[in-house]
């Protein structure tokens, strides 16, 4: 919209997309809980919903088509990331595996999906908001397994190092730990979707700008297009990728709260 | 005058900050998918794993069961079998016995009847003759007397006198055959 409005004041000039190009406007009037990303991130919650209702409401012995769909991805989260890496007691962090991974993975493929064509991960608050929430879940099922006093007294003397190395491990694990966990989770997600959704802006755009253009650039313009599809499939990797990696690393850090020893 | 717009408006938006709307229904909107799905979803798939599981092992545990019964009934049916053999052995051995005796029995029986017959004969034949030489003696007797009384005369009238003679005749016949 902005590069619209650019353009038009500027005429020819082609305005390479930046960040401003995440910042939609209301769609009714003013309220700022009306922009796209809002809008898509309720369509998400709906979508997840109704498809996971769906797919589970008989819970039969013998699946249907639909619910073997939906079996295949909770299996995926539950046997895949929950079991395999939190070991025993995964069962009740199911639940909000399964919900971490599915919310952001829908939300990351709508930067894909015809019409939608924005990934929501690519606001910075949601992904901040989601590593908030691993952040307190960790921390929390650490402190009431282990008590808080063991549990922030191994994250900052971890044992079996030598006392001298304390010096040094201490202020790097309390880092890793309070800062640089949650904010690593959400930036490598947010980064990820707003580089994709910026490159294929880049080739999109570009394509759409040099078909505009004398006769030489509307030759050139097809490539672009060319490159913005092979990007949109590399996109669709990286989005389900993200997913995987923002789910795994939840799984990680809970199965380490839970550990005896880190 | 591309750069100036440009860098007012990065100036103006920084990526990493987030907006408090944002922050807030992306919160509302996750937790309100987490709370769906842990009521409605997540359990009925825990169901449905736990009831394939255990239709699973309740099927391997049935089949195995099944595949108990039938070696044991087929033990039985095989011990069932041997002894249904050696019952029959012994039948057929009983009953060759019995029909041994029973043909030795009849046999037995069957002499029996026959000396009895062959006995039952001599005595009839012996008493026929006996009775043929009783009634011969008189007969011959008689005639004989007849004759000599005829050619004697009346001389041997007394019977004691005849039947000695008679007697004594017989004899004489008798001895001289």
């Amino acid at each position: 919209m902005r590069v619209q409005l650019l353009s038009e004041a500027q005429g020819e000039g082609f305005v390479p997309p930046s960040s401003g190009d995440f910042e939609l406007p209301p769609i009714f009037g003013e309220n700022a809980l009306t922009t796209k990303p809002i809008f898509l991130l309720f369509l998400s919650v709906i979508l997840i919903s109704a498809f996971f209702i769906l797919a589970s409401r008989k819970a039969a012995v013998v699946p249907s088509k639909l619910q073997f769909a939906g079996e295949s991805v909770y299996g995926f989260v539950r046997n895949g990331l929950a079991r395999d890496v939190i070991g025993h007691e995964f069962l009740r962090f199911v639940p909000y595996l399964f919900t971490l991974f599915t919310f952001i993975l829908v939300n990351n493929v709508f930067g894909i999906v015809p019409l939608l064509q924005f990934p929501t991960m690519s606001r910075i608050s949601f992904p901040y908001i989601l590593a908030l929430s691993v952040y307190l879940v960790f921390h929390y099922v650490g402190i009431r397994k282990q008590g808080a006093f063991k549990y922030f007294k191994e994250i900052m003397f971890m044992p079996g190092v030598p006392k001298a190395a304390y010096i040094l491990i201490t202020p790097l694990e309390i880092l890793t730990f309070f800062v640089v966990r949650p904010l690593t989770l959400a930036l490598r997600l947010f980064a990820n979707m707003f580089a994709g959704h910026l490159l294929l802006l880049v080739f999109i755009l570009g394509g759409e700008h040099l078909l505009q253009g004398v006769i030489g650039l509307k030759l050139i313009s097809p490539f672009a297009f060319g490159i913005g599809i092979v990007l949109t499939f590399f996109e669709f990797m990286v989005q389900c990728l993200q997913a995987y990696i923002f789910t795994l690393l939840a799984a990680l850090y809970i199965a380490g709260a839970l550990a005896d020893e880190h | 005058m591309q750069f100036v717009n440009v860098a007012a408006v990065e100036g103006k938006i920084n990526p990493l900050i987030p907006h408090t709307a944002e922050l807030i229904v992306g919160a509302i909107a996750f937790t309100l998918l987490f709370l769906t799905l842990r009521k409605f979803v997540t359990p009925m798939f825990e169901k449905a794993f736990t009831e394939r599981t255990n239709a699973i092992q309740g099927g391997i545990e049935r089949a195995e069961k099944a595949q108990l019964e039938a070696q044991r009934a087929l033990a039985q049916y095989t011990e069932q079998l041997s002894k249904a053999q050696s019952e029959a052995q012994s039948l057929r051995e009983e009953a060759r016995v019995q029909g041994a005796s029973i043909i030795e029995d009849l046999r037995a029986k069957a002499q029996e009847e026959a000396a009895r017959i062959t006995a039952t004969a001599h005595a009839s034949i012996e008493a026929e003759r006996q009775a043929a030489i009783t009634s011969l003696r008189s007969e011959v007797g008689a005639l004989a007397v007849e004759l000599a009384s005829k050619i004697v005369g009346e001389a041997l009238d007394d019977h004691a006198r005849q039947s000695r003679v008679v007697d004594r005749f017989l004899e004489d016949f008798e001895n001289s055959k």
